[in-house]
């Protein structure tokens, strides 16, 4: 479980999160809406501790992410995280790209580590291009592979950084497909987006973001049809 | 103006001798290239950290690598700590003395390059679980070599021709103490230095085509 309490982030004089707090159950999908700007992406990379925190708590499973005393190192290894950018090490083949961490990380050998690793990418659809180097693919390849190089730490949660934005309008829907298949299979993801269409139909919950703060959670029925708050419903009204 | 009559025989008579000088060259060579490639790192990272005394010593090393004669460098691992009764023999001192200025040539090379790897990438590595030395080494210093590739390249032909500098602390058993051994003895110089610099001339040309292999090889990305 993702508990997020009163959390606080500021870059400089500038207060991105002003106090979110949520919770997130296992097996739970978790929407993230709402402007530019408004924290969403910030409060991604708080709870694997990319980033610190002026205040509040986040814990995972039990452990204080920003607690001095936390190895971060270990408790990255069970929050996979993709990002919109899809930061595939381009001096990597696919397969290298994945079993990376695995074997570093996790002090696999490369049999085995090879074994998670096609694995994972036969299941995102790119078993056909494990000797290829990033630049040869599309970007919505090298988003899956992204996603398949988090799945090869067996991470218990999922955190989705806007991973459609940064793609060519005929990528998204492959990567969303893929996105449905984790959700479908009860991965625990809590999932920033643009996309309210794949917002309605896999979350459990959607959270609207605004100006630093949860301004609205609900089930996709609550927030999509009857909102509480004028500005849910703008907003809304806007994205469609 | 022009009766002077070549030699030629002589110097190729001495062809062999210099051949095993061009040997010493090259290890010297090599190994101030490998260690000044390691000290780089080091200070290239260094030179980037927000600790200030890393910082300092970092910045006063690439400085005077940098800026003042390799020739002097190589004379103060000689005759300059020796004053202070630290004795390197000709070798070491030349090896020290190039060592120090491949190192602050590629520590800048190195710093220019870490610039242009994206910090993203430190995140992806670390967000994977990788510690920072982790992810320096197996994701951005492999970049690192690859956009300072051809740099490096000039580096370790530079390194090749400074080891001539060698002379100058009394070495005599690289290819230019040998051939200026031979040089004192018959007065043939100009045969014997023609023939030393058509060795470095090969071996200069060798390393840039060995580098086009190794990068050929390495970087299939």
């Amino acid at each position: 479980m993702i508990e997020i309490e009163n959390v606080r982030k500021s870059f400089g004089p500038l207060e991105v999160l002003k106090g979110v707090s949520m919770r997130v159950e296992k097996g739970e999908v978790v929407t993230v809406i709402g402007g530019s700007g408004s924290g969403k992406s910030t409060l991604l990379t708080c709870i694997n501790g990319l980033e610190p925190i002026q205040g509040g708590r986040i814990t995972v499973d039990g452990t204080v992410v920003h607690d001095p005393k936390t190895d971060l190192n270990k408790l990255r290894q069970k929050i996979g995280i993709v990002f919109q950018q899809f930061n595939a090490f381009p001096h990597l083949t696919v397969l290298e790209n994945v079993t990376l961490a695995p074997r570093k990380v996790l002090g696999m050998s490369r049999e085995a580590a090879d074994e998670i690793a096609v694995k994972q990418l036969s299941h995102v659809g790119l078993a056909d291009k494990l000797m290829v180097y990033p630049s040869r693919l599309s970007g919505g390849q090298q988003q899956r592979m992204a996603i398949a190089r988090a799945l090869a730490m067996s991470p218990d949660y999922m955190l989705f950084d806007e991973v459609t934005s940064a793609l060519d309008p005929q990528l998204v829907g492959e990567v969303l497909d893929t996105l449905r298949l984790l959700a479908s299979e009860g991965m625990t993801m809590i999932c920033v987006t643009h996309e309210m269409r794949f917002a309605r139909e896999v979350s459990d919950r959607v959270a609207f973001f605004r100006e630093g703060l949860i301004h609205e959670i609900g089930t996709p029925a609550q927030i999509f049809e009857a909102p509480e708050k004028p500005e849910t419903a703008a907003f809304l009204k806007a994205a469609h | 103006m022009f009766n002077y009559t070549f030699h030629w025989h002589q110097a190729l008579r001495a062809l062999p001798d210099m051949l095993w000088g061009a040997l010493v060259t090259i290890e010297v060579a090599v190994l101030s290239m490998v260690l000044g490639i390691a000290f780089a790192v080091l200070l290239a990272v260094a030179r980037m950290s927000a600790n200030r005394l890393a910082y300092g010593a970092a910045t006063t090393w690439i400085e005077v690598a940098r800026n003042t004669p390799a020739l002097f460098q190589i004379y103060m691992a000689h005759f300059g700590l020796g004053s202070f009764g630290i004795h390197l023999s000709p070798w070491w001192a030349l090896l020290a003395g190039i060592t120090f200025n491949n190192a602050g040539y590629l520590a800048e090379t190195f710093r220019g390059a870490l610039r242009a790897i994206p910090p993203t990438q430190t995140r992806a590595a670390r967000s994977l679980g990788m510690g920072p030395l982790r992810a320096f080494w197996s994701v951005v210093m492999p970049q690192m070599f690859r956009i300072s590739f051809p740099p490096m390249t000039n580096q370790m032909v530079w390194a090749i021709l400074m080891t001539s500098l060698g002379l100058t602390v009394g070495l005599a058993t690289d290819l230019a103490g040998v051939t200026q051994e031979l040089n004192v003895r018959t007065f043939r110089t100009f045969e014997f230095f023609a023939l030393a610099a058509v060795l470095y001339y090969l071996i200069a040309k060798a390393v840039m085509l060995g580098a086009r292999l190794i990068a050929w090889r390495l970087f299939r990305y």
